[in-house]
């Protein structure tokens, strides 16, 4: 972050003898590189903005990692009708993905009681086979589906369609993939909601705002550069943690980076403006950070950053597309693996300009500077 | 050289219900170094906020060097230059960067170089303001002030928790802006500043102004210029501060847990007189001191309480 640099002192000296009257944007200016100055020198910042997210998405990368089909675990217990279990398996083509073993029937109904084997195969005392699964643990339910075709078709059953399978696993469909984007997202509220929200109350707290207000001062210059120092962080942010995506899991970016930094941006100002209103009168960093948690508590869980909000009920979904960050996920998403034009996607776009929007026309309504 | 600030008939009250100023009035001149004088809590802060127009007014008016906070609040901002009473700068700016920043507000600000040599601050220019010390950091929050190049400097409590000689440096810089022609109007409540520092005094006791003057006028109004302290052994009897009372050239007495203390004109007649009145009635004298009469015994004796009491 080579940002903001001071001015030369060689130049200072030269304004010495006599400084030159301010120019109109001389306020804006100063107070954007002093807050470029202050991030750059607190290291707080740099991890919760570079690196928190950047371990998160290799933790999560590498723990959700694409990889094969889990081996399923049987237990056969031996009997009438299950002699030939055993070798059926072991000589279908599919024998490596599960793993067999014969055992008495306390023991195998035990093991599967504790999640040691995904299904148990049982005589049924007529000459036939009875599967005992869990239907509410998916692999067990995968167990159930795969050995049973294994044995059908080790039975000698004949499938009536032909078909071919081709594995699909490219860059773009995995999870980390899906991950990537929602981080952005998330980094983009948290670090407009702390970076804007709390230092505005922790500012008014030290008196510093009252001090400002003292001063000549433009307040809209004030917020101006507030905004703008998210910009330049946001530009940063996203790149380090889109390009950490590209080095290190190879993820494919379809869509412009002139369209994700305009993202980036709004989302930037949206969360900015939310920031602003959520600050707007707190008097206290304590009361802030309870204030900003509850505010962005619901996106985390329901904006889709970690898994999709399309698990979450029917019913809830409106309120969900409604949150500012789901639109910014979603267009995120929609931008970087599908490569979505912008002007595809005004529905998200509105979203987060009428929360940006409406929560700045508050905030400045109410915002209290001393 | 006209009047700088002016103010008549000030109110504020909080939530309807704190009366923090009641009804205030001052005329303060320009070139005059005035101060507020009074404890914690008397409305100090909040007259001078009001007159900073940094807060509303519940009633009254106030004009500043002709002007109004409702129709030139910007052009006031120009030539004012406030340090509030604790303001905590970024610790992660320069001493420079912090001027520097300050300065880039004001259509005409004064160099930050000449203001830093100033406020001898020039080797601490590129330090951390998080490191600097107490003295320092109220030196720099008055740099910021005067970086505006301000007609009117606000000072509110400018050296209240600061050492001695760095309490020193602070008035030397004061007295040198009032000599460039500056006004200054500060609020205090130590008595040593207010009698050093400042042309003219309003000693401010809940909300309202009790007594104004010069701080010599002040004292002199106490109606003498010495103080005699002393106590004595065994128990007072109702008739001892009659007796004090009684001695001669004392205007008045007052008993502070057996301490007296007696306001006087001319100490030389008071005291041998003293002395006699001890010996005939039988008891001993354990302390006696005399001094000069200080603004802190005007405090004492149009409230009943001392300045600093809480």
């Amino acid at each position: 972050m080579t940002v903001a640099q001071q001015a030369p002192s060689v130049e200072f000296k030269q304004r010495a003898a006599a400084p030159p009257p301010n120019g109109r944007w001389a306020g804006f200016t100063h107070l954007l590189m002093a807050r470029m100055k202050e991030l750059k020198r607190e290291p707080e910042v740099v991890f919760w903005v570079f690196v928190f997210p950047i371990l998160l998405a290799l933790g999560l990368g590498i723990a959700f990692r694409n990889k094969p089909a889990d081996v399923t675990s049987i237990a056969v217990v031996p009997g009438r009708g299950t002699e030939n279990v055993l070798a059926m398996i072991e000589h279908s083509p599919r024998s490596s993905s599960i793993r067999a073993r014969a055992m008495d029937e306390a023991a195998a109904l035990q093991g599967l009681r504790l999640g040691k084997f995904d299904m148990v195969v049982l005589p049924d005392g007529k000459g036939g086979l009875e599967y005992r699964y869990d239907p509410a643990r998916p692999e067990s339910v995968l167990s159930h589906a795969e050995v049973d075709d294994v044995l059908q078709a080790a039975a000698g059953r004949k499938d009536s369609i032909a078909t071919t399978t081709v594995a699909a696993s490219e860059p773009g469909s995995r999870y980390i993939d899906f991950l990537i984007p929602g981080l952005l997202g998330m980094n983009l509220m948290n670090s407009g909601m702390w970076g804007v929200g709390f230092s505005l109350v922790d500012m008014r707290q030290r008196k510093l705002l009252k001090r400002f207000v003292g001063t000549p001062m433009r307040r809209s210059d004030f917020l101006l550069a507030i905004m703008s120092s998210r910009i330049v962080l946001m530009i940063v942010e996203v790149g380090f943690l889109l390009g950490f995506g590209v080095i290190f899991f190879h993820m494919r970016v379809l869509g412009s980076y002139l369209s994700i930094a305009l993202l980036g941006a709004l989302g930037s100002v949206t969360f900015g403006g939310v920031g602003l209103l959520t600050a707007s009168r707190a008097q206290k960093i304590e009361s802030i950070s309870g204030l900003i948690n509850l505010v962005m508590m619901p996106m985390w869980i329901f904006s889709g950053v970690f898994f999709s909000y399309e698990r979450f009920p029917a019913v809830v979904q409106p309120f969900i597309k409604a949150l500012p960050l789901t639109a910014l996920n979603d267009a995120l998403r929609a931008t970087i693996l599908e490569g979505t034009p912008l002007r595809a996607q005004a529905g998200r776009l509105l979203a987060l300009g009428l929360w940006g929007g409406i929560s700045f026309v508050l905030a400045l309504r109410w915002f209290r500077w001393a | 050289m006209g009047t700088a600030i002016q103010c008549k008939d000030l109110r504020k009250t909080y939530d309807g219900k704190v009366e923090a100023v009641r009804g205030l009035n001052l005329a303060i001149e320009a070139g005059e170094c005035f101060g507020l004088l009074g404890p914690n809590g008397a409305g100090k802060t909040t007259t001078i906020e009001i007159l900073e127009g940094l807060l509303a007014p519940t009633s009254g008016e106030v004009t500043i060097l002709g002007q109004t906070w409702s129709k030139d609040a910007r052009d006031l901002r120009e030539q004012l230059g406030i340090s509030l009473q604790e303001t905590r700068l970024s610790e992660k700016l320069t001493v420079r960067e912090t001027i520097e920043l300050f300065a880039s507000f004001y259509r005409e600000p004064r160099s930050s170089g000449e203001v830093l040599d100033e406020l001898q601050l020039t080797e601490k220019a590129d330090s951390w303001v998080g490191k600097l010390s107490g003295g320092q950091r109220q030196r720099l929050a008055v740099a910021t002030a005067l970086v505006g190049n301000p007609k009117i400097l606000f000072l509110d409590e400018p050296t209240t928790g600061l050492d001695p000689q760095s309490r020193r440096q602070l008035w030397d810089i004061i007295r040198a802006f009032q000599r460039a022609g500056g006004t200054v109007l500060l609020t205090t409540h130590y008595m040593d500043e207010a009698e050093r520092l400042c042309d003219r005094l309003a000693i401010v006791d809940h909300g309202v102004i009790i007594a104004e003057g010069t701080p010599a006028e002040l004292i002199e109004r106490l109606g003498g210029h010495h103080v005699v302290e002393f106590s004595v052994s065994g128990n007072a009897d109702g008739n001892a501060m009659s007796a004090w009372k009684a001695l001669p050239g004392v205007d008045s007495v007052r008993d502070e847990e057996g301490l007296f203390s007696l306001s006087v004109r001319e100490p030389h007649l008071t005291i041998p007189a003293l002395l006699d009145v001890v010996g005939k009635r039988g008891v001993e004298l354990v302390h006696l001191t005399t001094r000069q009469a200080s603004l802190e015994d005007v405090f004492v004796r149009l409230t009943g309480r001392h300045l600093r009491e809480e």
